[in-house]
Order: C-alpha cells, then structure tokens, then sequence
C-alpha cells in the first residue's frame, strides 16, 4: 500500500505545501524531501511540485535536474517508482529525459493563471486509476512556460502508446501540441502535468475537487501497477 | 582609487566645499549637520544625511501631520506594533497576528516599467517579512494615464508583467487591487503595492538593535552600484571625482530585481525566526545600508560599528558613500548573538544565501564606519534617522469654489430630469450602462489578473474580482482576513477630506461585503509636490479626513507611505490616498462572493440613494464632466451596514453582497451578474447568472437608482428562506432595504426601462484590454 509521498522542494519551489495539502487530504503522508539531499527517505512515490526552481534561470527545470536528489530519483524512477511532476516539476521531468518533448513559452508570451478543464486520456498509469478515460475534470492553470512541443514522431508515439495523460477540453491556452495538458512515460509511473491538480482539491479554495484523483490513485498502485505491466508489454 | 574622505580629513579641512545642494539638502540642513557633528561631515556622512533626510526616508513635510494617525487612533486592542515599525501588526484571533502595508514604487515604474513595478513588490515584501511574518499575499493599485494612450501600451503591460514576474515567482498569490485610468497619470503612474504576513504573536520582530557586543550581518544579494540615490546625485562631477572609472552618469536609477533570491531570503528568515537566532531585523530598501544602521542603532538606542570591506560587491570600484547608498535589492539586516553566529550562518548557507558579518552593537551612542583602516563615518545614529522638519505653507487652491460649484446636477436637463420617464428613456439609460460598462475603469480586468497567480500556497478564498481579497490563515478553524485597497482621484480632487473618507469608506464597505470585520488600515498617500502650497492643503485635508474616519470607524491607521512629487511639470496628479482595509473572518466558509450564484434569490439594495453625481463615473463617462462635489459621507450609515453583512454572512442568510461605488447600482447589478460565484468564469460556462429588477417609481428616479454613487450601499442576493429573517435584521440595525427583484434569466433586466442580454454586456466588459493590450 502506497502511503508515503515524497514532495521535493527545490530552491524556488512554491507549490510544495499544496502538494503536500493534496497528498494529506487524499490520505496519504506527505514526506519532504530536499534537493540537496541525495536521499529519498524511502518514499513509495514522489511529487515534483511547482514553482520556479533556481528562478527558471537559464532554462526551467535546467538547473534543478542536476540537483543530488535528482542523482537518485532518476534511476529510481526508471526502476519503476511512482512520479508525478507539475508544471515545474513537469519541466524538470522533461529536463531529466524521464519524459519526451520540452515545454517553451506560451503563446500569448503571458502568464496565464486560469481554471481549465482537462479531458482525462488514460487510467493506465500510476496517477490516473481513480479515473474514468474519457473523464473532464477542472484544475487551474498557471504557468507561463507551458505549452508542451515534441517532433511529430514523439506525439504519435505518445498518442499510439495511450501516453497523452489529459488534454486541454477547451481548446489549448498556451499553445500546447495537440492540446497537451499531460504526458506518461511508457510505463505510466512517471507522469507529467502542465495544470495543477493540487489547486482543485477543496471547493473553498479551488474550483471543485477533481485533482484529488491524482492524489488518490497513488495510494492505490496496484491496479496500475498491473496495468502498467500490461502496457509495456504492447 | 582615491582614498576616501575620512573622519580625521574632515577634521582637517572645514573649508572644503561639498555638493551638499546637488544631494538635495538645502543650506541650513547642511550648516545644522555641521553644527551637530563639530565639523563638516565626511562624503560618506554626507551622503547618509542626504538620503536619510530626503522626503522619501524622512517624511520631513508630511511627519507634523500623520501623527494625527496616532493622536486620534481609536481605542484598539487589536494593534500588536504601529506606525513606526516596518509594518504595522495587528492580532487577528486564535495567537494570530497579521501585518499589512501598501507602499508606492511610482517614480520607478515610469522609468522602467518592469523592473520598477517588480521591485516595489520586492520592498514591500521585505517589509513584512522583516516584522517576523511570513508573506502570505499580495495585492495592487494601478493608475495610469487614458488606456488608449500610446504611452499606456508602454506602461501598463510592462508594470503588469514586473508584478507577475516577480510575485508568481515568490509565490505570493496576488488577491486583488484595482486599475484606474486617468489622463492625470499620463506622466506619472501610480504602482502601490501591498503585501500581507501571518505570524504567531510571539514571532514579532522588531528593528531595535540591542546588546552591545552582538553581531551585525547583512545577508542576501551582494552590493552593486543600482539605485544609488536615484543616481543623478552621485554622479555629480563634485561628488565621484576620482572615483570608479566608467561611466557612472549611466549607472541605472531604478534597481533590477531577483525574486529568486527574495524566495530564497524568505525561506531564509523564517528559518531564522524558528530558530531563535534574530534579536532585530531590517530590510534594505531605500537608502540601502545606510538607513538599516542608522534606523536599527538608533531605534534601540545603541551605537553600532560596522566595516564596509566585508560587504559583499558586484562592482569593486564602489566608493563607501555608494556603498552606504546602494539600494541593490534582496538584502536584510539582522543583529545576532554572538553565540547564536554559527547557526545563523549556517541557516543562511542551507539556503544559499550569502550572508556576512558586518560589525557588532556598541555602547558607544555612536554610528561607527570603517573602511581600508580609515573611520569614514562616526555620527549619532539618531540625528540621521531623524530628519528635520519641514514647515510647507498650505493653501486652498482659489480655483476649489468654481470646481466645487459647477455640480452635475446642472446636467439635469441633459440626463437626470423626468425625461427618463418619457419613451425611449430605457434605450437611453440601457446605452449610458453600456458606455459605463466598456469604460477602462469598469472593463473587466482578466487581463491583467489572469497574469498573476492567484492561487499559490492554496490559502485563497476569493480574489479579484471579488470586492476583497480573503485568505485563509487556519485551515482547523476556518480564521482568515479579508483587504481591500481603494482611492478615487476624482472624489478626492473634488473634497481632499470627504474624498479621503469616501476611499476609507469604500475599502471598509468592500472588506464588509465579504462579511469580514474590518479591523485596521494602511494607506499610501500620492500627492504632487509638497513645495506646491495647494497640494500641501490637499495633502492636509487628506491626512485629517482619513484620521478623523478611522476614528468614527473604529479601526486604527496601522501604517503607511507617503508619496510625493507625483506631477508632470509643475501639474500635478489628482491627490490620490489610496487606503487598505484589513479585516477578520472567524470563518471563511462563511465569505460572501459578489456575484449572483443561485436563481430565484431576492435581491435587495442597503441603503439610502440620493442624486449624487459629483465626480461619478457616470458624469465622466456618458457627460466627460468632473465638478461639483462628492456622494456625502455617512461613516455612521457605513458601520451599521457592515454590522449587517458580518451578522447575515455568520447567519448564512445571504449567497452574495456587493458594495456599490463606482458606476452606481447599475454596474454593481451588472458585475453581480457577470462575476458568478466564488470561482468566477466557470471554464466552458455561460455568461453569469442574470436577474430582474425594478427601479422604486419614486424620488430620486431612475438615473439616480442606477447610476448615483451615494455611499454606504450594498446590493445582495438573499438565500431562500432568509428573506424575512433577512429584512429584521436590517430592520433592528436601521439599515434601509428595498427588494428590486430576483436572480435568474440570462439577462439584465430593469423592468419597463430595458433587457440588456449577460453575452452583449460580457463581450462590452471584456473586450476593452484585450483590443487595447492584445489578445
């Protein structure tokens, strides 16, 4: 039984303490973890908040991927452990070669803080089983480097390997290929999200509960786990 | 390099000629720096003097009258630490306390939009942070010159995006503010920014230095030559002779910003508060090292010795007066114990933030500076931290009486008479709310705030544009505060005093509207030149109609910032106080949002509506007139109608409230419709929710319902069920309330004058940025 979420907080993160509200509120254990340490406190799964790690200095996620946590994350996440990076964390993920593609700025060269509804793709993978594929929930975008890109191979191949983790249902606020909101490895443990599921927990404080899925569908791996099995086996 | 000016070289030559005029002090501040130091002062003493005895640092014209603020304060349990402090501290309930201050970065951000505009966040956040509580939240107020003015198009975007880059990436949500246009700003824009900390009351933090013996260290980014007292003083051939090569001429008056590093300082710090290792603290902001030493010594009543070659530099040719001077960005002062050292290094390195110790607290009385062996400064701390006085003349402009008497009630013919009765008066209303609603002051302001992040650290209740910003602080109890900040230019060029009340009024009422308790306020003063003797007597008005309003209201001025010298030329700007309301929510489940969320709900308007036009948006927009005199304060009327929303919000008896100001009933029905509920734009949504109202067939008509801006008014949604419980408690308050209609339909609808459908009155609303600013 998955329980113990690993939040890693980089220099710059900012969306740390959401994350760690969501893992709680969806009942699991929070566990902070720190980039300098090259220790991952054995945590089943951990989250790559968002934010501006190293103030998104020459390149977001650039700097951040070379951090020591990230010396251990990297193979760990490769071997399977459950990871799910937003927006920052996303970036960084990109950054790392864990996932495809890269995001650049958005179109409108603004920042763009938003509530979005996103379509779900799949619930093959470690963050997306308390879904329904097909499912639209809303969350809240706000980034300014958002909109995902990848050469036309990599978007077949993430199309073909039911990899789109959720896109934008109203059409692409920043430029998105695709209208890509999200991205799983092949796997499915390692998931990338442009918006952020952590802000759509609690009515009072966001628009509705439907980022709570992500959160609780790690607790839960074993169904994806056999899914996943099942997926790389395609 | 030329060695420096030294205390015993000042000793030695009295006859030297210094720029004490190009540094802006006048001769006989000059002649009393001399008479009180035995000597001439040092450059580096000059310099100290000049910057902390300038109108920014000294509040030299202003100070004799903002002690009305403390004089007339109103009995007050809640202030922890007021005026005087970095921010005022006010305790909100549960071991909470709270500290807010607005402060204006005006000159800077005409300069250099961006970087000026993202440094005034970055000061203001220091400010709080530096009183022991974490930042929890931004907000702005922004006026600019017209919005299709070509020089807006360079403004606006570049002070919006400055506050979106450098706040998102603090990761402060940003819950609110305003945007107001006016041709009186065209040269001179105003960027005031507020920020708001949470902290236990046992966090307090003061900037008193204490204990001879403890540490001075000065930690964050190093030193470079930005900022340096707004550059054209120093670079004066008198005063850099033989100083740094290069171009200095050149060197930027407005401070580049690294919100990274503030992220990192804020983390830093309270790290350090957590560990006990902060005996006082003091942000660097205008006059840099300089007015950290000289206000922390002072404050305390220590002296202080500290050595200018472990200052960490970006340029090695700084001379001391400019490293005194230098208001590089993202540095804090701190006095530690000497035993606490150690860890306080070591927090500040976990962090990544270079940190070095500068000197120790003396008992010497005395401002010690050393620089390459040699005493560069050695005053009394307390003679620069307090300035002089300046008496400036005051005097009502002759041309108040012709403005005063030229009312839009002349206009009576033209719009407000009985011709609204006759046909074609509703298509004539119906097309004064359109012209209202695509107005730049009543556009909906998404392009800019969808630039902010409103969301991070997944505290906030309602932001813009909601009437206040709410924040919860305890997600156990539900506690949480509401602000709300607001100024209107054209009121308060009308009447300084009423219009500085009206300000007052509003931000109270809009802080009242989320059913909060208003506890406290700020407020930043923009006003032209204080040389100017009519803006002198706006200025005094202002001062004493916001003292005399925070008393009838009951909630104490906490602190705030003057700002002057906002003109083009010799014209200044319309006096411009911006006041910010602090208020307390023992619940925020109970926050009120203000737009229509539910159909069938009664809607009811509080309050008493007169024909008051007198610097109404109405007036300018549908007639371009401005005279006459402001809607009439009533802060009695004002208080029992916030005792109303605080009682039907606790009571759940309402689903939305909305205070009524610019643009009258009509706007305020129409944002009701097109603003939803506490999420406002239901992504894939429709429009809003609409609604059926009647206007009373009674005095003072129609024109006035809609589009009077009489004060002390509220329009809400009532829940169902709740109206007669509803209308005795309004009835036992003596507040007066008239149902106008219902929630529902997707339609404005004033019965028998016109249906304004919500998408023709939404694409009006929120087409104006975008076709000004692009998409």
């Amino acid at each position: 039984m998955t329980s113990r979420i690993g939040i890693v907080t980089f220099p710059g993160s900012l969306d740390d303490v959401d994350a760690s509200r969501a893992v709680t509120r969806a009942g699991g254990t929070p566990v902070p973890l720190w980039h300098g340490d090259r220790d991952m406190r054995g945590v089943d799964a951990v989250i790559l908040p968002g934010g501006f790690s190293y103030g998104d200095y020459l390149r977001c996620g650039a700097i951040a991927r070379f951090a020591p946590l990230m010396a251990e994350l990297i193979p760990a996440a490769s071997a399977g452990l459950p990871v799910l990076g937003i927006c920052n964390g996303f970036q960084i993920l990109c950054e790392a070669h864990l996932l495809p593609g890269a995001l650049t700025r958005n179109t409108g060269l603004h920042f763009v803080n938003r509530d979005v509804r996103i379509t779900i793709g799949t619930n093959r993978t470690h963050w997306t089983t308390a879904y329904r594929p097909g499912e639209t929930i809303t969350v809240v975008l706000k980034s300014g480097v958002g909109a995902y890109v990848a050469d036309q191979r990599t978007l077949a191949e993430l199309s073909a390997a039911n990899s789109v983790v959720a896109r934008y249902a109203d059409g692409s606020p920043n430029g998105s290929a695709g209208d890509i909101a999200g991205i799983a490895n092949a796997a499915g443990n390692v998931v990338g999200l442009m918006p952020h599921p952590e802000h759509a927990i609690d009515p009072l404080t966001g628009p509705g509960t439907g980022g709570l899925g992500f959160f609780a569908s790690a607790l839960a791996p074993e169904v994806p786990a056999a899914r996943a099995a099942a997926a790389a086996g395609w | 390099m030329s060695p420096a000016d030294t205390v015993a070289e000042a000793a030695a030559t009295p006859e030297r000629q210094q720029p004490h005029a190009a540094l802006g002090l006048t001769d006989a501040e000059y002649a009393s720096i001399t008479s009180q130091l035995g000597r001439r002062p040092t450059d580096s003493e000059l310099a100290i003097y000049s910057v902390m005895w300038s109108e920014h640092c000294s509040y030299k014209s202003s100070r004799k009258y903002l002690r009305q603020f403390a004089e007339k304060a109103p009995p007050s349990a809640a202030l922890l630490a007021g005026i005087g402090q970095n921010a005022g501290v006010v305790d909100v309930g549960q071991g909470y306390a709270v500290t807010f201050k607005i402060e204006s970065h005006n000159h800077p951000s005409y300069v250099e939009p961006f970087q000026g505009a993202a440094t005034g966040v970055g000061g203001i956040v220091r400010d709080v942070l530096a009183m022991g509580a974490r930042p929890v939240a931004i907000m702005d107020a922004l006026r600019f010159g017209p919005a299709d003015a070509p020089d807006t198009r360079r403004v606006l975007p570049g002070v919006v995006g400055g506050i979106s880059f450098y706040g998102n990436c603090l990761g402060l949500p940003n819950i609110g503010g305003e945007l107001a246009f006016d041709p009186c700003y065209a040269g001179n824009p105003l960027v005031n920014a507020l920020c708001l900390g949470v902290m236990r009351h046992a966090d307090l933090k003061l900037a008193q230095a204490s204990g001879p013996g403890n540490k001075v260290v000065l930690f964050g980014s190093p030193t470079g030559p930005d900022g340096i007292g707004g550059a054209s003083v120093l670079a004066s051939a008198s005063f850099d002779a033989g100083g740094a090569g290069g171009d200095q001429a050149k060197r930027p008056s407005v401070q580049v910003g690294d919100p990274f590093m503030e992220k990192l300082l804020i983390e830093c710090c309270l790290e350090l508060y957590e560990a006990g290792v902060v005996v006082a603290i003091q942000d660097l902001g205008a006059a840099g090292i300089a007015c950290a030493t000289t206000e922390l010594a002072a404050a305390g009543k220590v002296g202080m010795t500290v050595g200018l070659d472990a200052v960490p530099l970006r340029d090695q040719g700084l001379t001391p007066p400019e490293i005194l001077m230098s208001e590089s960005q993202e540095r804090m002062m701190a006095i530690t114990a000497p035993e606490d050292l150690d860890e306080f290094l070591k927090i500040c390195a976990r962090w990544e933030v270079p940190a070095t110790v500068l000197g120790e607290v003396t008992d010497t009385g005395r401002l010690e500076v050393r620089w390459r062996g040699d005493v560069v400064v050695d005053i009394p701390p307390a003679s620069a931290a307090e300035g002089p006085l300046c008496e400036r003349p005051a005097q009502r402009p002759p041309g108040q009486d012709v403005l005063n008497a030229d009312d839009p009630g002349g206009l009576a013919g033209a719009g407000l008479g009985p011709g609204h009765d006759a046909p074609g008066a509703g298509e004539r209303l119906l097309a004064e709310l359109l012209a209202v609603l695509g107005s730049s002051a009543a556009a909906d302001k998404t392009w800019v705030t969808e630039q902010y992040d409103k969301d991070v650290r997944g505290n906030t209740v309602l932001a813009a544009p909601h009437d206040a910003g709410v924040l919860r602080i305890d997600e156990e109890s539900g506690l949480g505060v509401a602000i709300a900040t607001d100024g209107n230019g054209r009121y308060t060029l009308l009447d300084p005093y009423a219009g500085t009340q009206l300000a007052l009024a509003e931000a109270y009422r809009n802080v009242a509207a989320t059913g909060a308790r208003p506890l406290a306020v700020t407020n930043c003063l923009n006003f032209g030149s204080p040389e100017d003797p009519a803006v002198m007597w706006q200025f005094t008005e202002a001062v004493r109609g916001l003292a005399d309003g925070c008393l009838a209201l009951g909630i104490p001025v906490t602190g705030g910032n003057v700002s002057f010298y906002n003109q083009t030329g010799t014209e200044p700007i319309q006096p411009t106080p911006v006041v910010g309301v602090l208020g307390v929510l023992g619940d925020v489940r109970d926050r009120l949002p203000s737009g229509f969320s539910a159909s069938g709900q009664q809607i009811v308007l509080l309050g008493t509506t007169s024909a008051e036009f007198g610097g109404s948006l109405w007036a300018q927009v549908t007639r371009g007139h401005l005279g006459g005199v402001p809607p009439s304060v009533d802060l009695d009327a004002e208080q029992r109608l916030a005792a109303v929303l605080a009682a039907a919000a606790a009571a759940g008896l309402l689903s939305a409230a909305h205070d009524l100001s610019e643009g009258g009933l009509a706007l305020a029905l129409a944002e009701c419709c097109l603003t939803g509920g506490s999420r406002s734009a239901e992504p894939g949504g429709g429009p809003g929710l609409g609604c059926v109202v009647t206007m009373p067939a009674e005095p003072p008509g129609p024109v006035a319902f809609l589009f009077s801006e009489s004060a002390a008014r509220a329009v809400v949604a009532v829940r169902p069920s709740a109206e007669s419980e509803f209308a005795r408690l309004c009835g036992s308050h003596g507040v007066p309330a008239r149902a106008l209609g219902v929630t529902g339909g997707d339609a404005l609808e004033v019965t028998g004058l016109f249906t304004a459908p919500l998408a023709e009155l939404s694409e009006v609303r929120q087409r104006t940025l975008p076709d000004l600013f692009g998409g």
